[in-house]
């Protein structure tokens, strides 16, 4: 902590650099396919910061945080749906919702520990994934696609791509501040100390559960602005947001990058994303010698298609030897 | 009232499925403290099994037995190779990791069948249906369905609490320390239950194969559907996966077909045919959480936990 110039706080502010930087590339190269791809890393790094609060932080492993997202971009959408477009009623309202939905999940989830709480809150976000599903005034299972992005009467035009993408780094940057700072307050040593003996921590007086619940309703409420982003970034949302295997996305990304420190996920987020975008380009290279085969070739031809066969596997060996994921690792370096 | 009995007839051939997946996944819960997200991708992987050896034997039943041997074997291979290094893991690790499974069983799936789906047609005998009562039919493969998932049911009741393999199972799931101390090959005993498991959940997605299309992803909403109902029937226990999971395909399958007319009574009907499919899907993840909140720890936990 006391090593400023550490390897690992080296990195962290290269990739922060690079990420304030990508605009600039983009424009100068033209290559606004990679500024959307980056949107996407600096918007779900937004729902993986507020994951890792809860889950490494506070040892709740919520397996249903991907319904905060659906909750905030359901929230513009159908705002937007019925006319109001103003930034200034749909943005407050998304969290307000996203608050709301939190408190009243994690009031009853957090009732049950362990595999227990990781399959309530999965339950709870199914039921919100079928909510959604249900919605058939706004597009039901098919999603519904948003004509107007959010308006900030003139002051910000999200429709600029340039803008949009500084002020998801900018919401990002301060997420990654304010969750720091809480992480290392008074109440953030309640939730730590929850983590490793709630029972100690009720015995010398903190009323523990409500220090989780605020906890969770404060990563549920971040989780609905990646929401609210996301929705605005592609002009739609739908049900598929809220897919259990999107709120395993989110786990991938928190426990990727490393639980223990505030930056993880966005290190975490960056790997994913990049990954599912550079690993079939590079399985069609490793296996563009075969495409002529005559029994591999029809599996060489669409290598990259197959990029998951490579990644699950990844993931495992993450899981049993990289144990800190990315931090994890930088912050071993410094010690070698 | 004839539908009333039909429904709930689909709804306990439901759940009698789902018990096949829920008796797997709360044994490999129970006894090995893991939690297997990759337990529907064996329920997929048997389901195309079947297709591919009942289209190479030309016999259905051939190929059943066929593919539940080879998922028995994919079973264990899936424990020698990987499950066995989470064993002793935290809860988060055993999610990721069977997480990176499910990808990796989809895409081997894709990559090995395709990406279309595969259909099982039965055999003229099994394609009929039988008078159960007076003025109603109800298809034979569904009650074979129900006889082959009760035998099953009953085969394991009986080798858990009557065998001697049965009682090092309900032992490792009490304490594993001490049945190793005993000098029990505790590895051995592991990946058999983690087989039989695993051929349980292959034994659930060929029986499932000739009633829906086979498809990637098909054992990840059952999968679900499976831990709702171990974690409603505590975890650990087979007889709670039993009741739990008639329980919730009863409530699934009658909520689905009577929801509607029951909104009808007190919405318009065009409301009531829009919240009723989305009210009857919430219906037992609902009941999950009454019962999680109400008991933290499933209507019958498991002794010893």
């Amino acid at each position: 902590m006391t090593d400023l110039l550490s390897i690992r706080n080296m990195v962290a502010a290269a990739l922060i650099a690079a990420l304030a930087l990508i605009p600039v590339y983009c424009n100068l190269s033209g290559n606004f396919f990679l500024l959307s791809l980056f949107t996407r890393i600096v918007i779900l790094a937004l729902a993986a910061v507020s994951l890792n609060l809860i889950m490494g932080f506070g040892g709740m492993v919520s397996f249903g945080h991907a319904a905060y997202v659906g909750i905030g971009g359901y929230a513009v959408g159908i705002l937007a749906h019925e006319g109001v477009t103003s930034g200034l009623v749909q943005w407050p309202a998304a969290l307000a919702v996203s608050a709301l939905a939190a408190l009243l999940i994690g009031a009853l989830s957090l009732r049950t520990r362990g595999v227990y709480f990781i399959m309530i809150t999965l339950a709870f976000a199914q039921m919100i994934y079928y909510v959604g599903v249900g919605l058939s005034r706004y597009g039901g299972d098919d999603g519904l696609t948003i004509y107007r992005r959010s308006q900030f009467g003139g002051l910000v035009d999200l429709s600029n791509k340039t803008v949009f993408y500084y002020l998801c780094l900018a919401l990002l940057l301060a997420t990654v501040y304010l969750v720091w700072r809480l992480v290392h307050s008074r109440f953030g040593m309640v939730i730590q100390g929850a983590r490793s003996n709630e029972r100690r921590m009720r015995a010398i007086g903190f009323p523990t559960f409500r220090y989780r619940l605020a906890c969770f309703v404060i990563a549920g409420t971040i989780c609905g602005l990646a929401g609210v982003l996301l929705a605005n970034h592609s002009d739609f949302v739908s049900p598929a947001n809220m897919h259990w295997t999107r709120s395993g996305d989110l786990i991938v990304m928190a426990v990727l990058g490393g639980m223990g420190s505030v930056l993880g996920p966005l290190f975490g987020a960056v790997a994913f994303l990049v990954f599912e975008e550079l690993l079939p380009v590079l399985l069609d290279l490793v296996a563009r010698p075969f495409v002529g085969h005559p029994i591999l070739g029809k599996y060489a031809a669409h290598a990259g298609e197959y990029w998951q066969i490579v990644f699950g596997p990844l993931l495992l060996l993450v899981v049993l030897y990289a144990r800190g994921g990315i931090d994890g690792m930088l912050a071993s370096l410094r010690r070698a | 009232m004839l539908l009333l009995i039909e429904q709930c007839l689909n709804g306990l051939q439901l759940g009698l499925l789902l018990f096949l997946l829920a008796a797997g996944l709360t044994l490999v819960f129970g006894i090995m403290d893991l939690v297997n997200l990759a337990h529907g991708s064996l329920y997929m992987v048997g389901a195309y099994f079947a297709a591919t050896f009942t289209a190479l034997t030309g016999s259905f039943v051939a190929g059943a037995v066929l593919a539940l041997g080879a998922t028995l074997l994919v079973g264990m291979a899936v424990e020698v190779i990987a499950m066995r290094r989470l064993y002793g893991r935290d809860h988060l690790d055993h999610v990721l990791g069977t997480f990176g499974l499910i990808l990796f069983f989809n895409e081997l799936v894709r990559l090995f069948w395709g990406p279309e789906g595969r259909t099982v047609s039965l055999p003229a005998w099994l394609n009929t249906a039988v008078q159960i009562l007076p003025g109603m039919y109800y298809p034979t493969y569904r009650i074979a369905i129900i006889a082959v998932t009760l035998a099953v049911a009953l085969f394991l009741y009986l080798v858990v609490m009557r065998t001697r393999v049965g009682m090092l199972i309900r032992a490792g799931a009490s304490n594993r320390e001490m049945v190793g101390a005993l000098g029990i090959n505790i590895k051995l005993l592991y990946t058999l239950v983690f087989g039989i498991g695993a051929a349980l959940a292959g034994l659930a997605g060929l029986m499932q194969a000739p009633i829906l299309t086979v498809s990637i992803g098909m054992g990840e909403n059952i999968l679900i559907l499976a831990f709702v109902v171990i974690i409603i029937g505590g975890i650990g226990s087979i007889r709670g996966a039993f009741i739990a999971s008639v329980f919730v395909g009863l409530v699934d399958t009658v909520g689905r077909a009577f929801l509607p007319e029951l909104f009808k009574l007190v919405m318009s009907p065009a409301a009531a045919s829009a919240a009723a499919p989305a009210v009857s899907s919430m219906l037992i993840y609902l009941l999950m959480a009454i019962v999680l909140v109400l008991r933290p720890e499933g209507l019958f936990p498991a002794p010893g936990r």
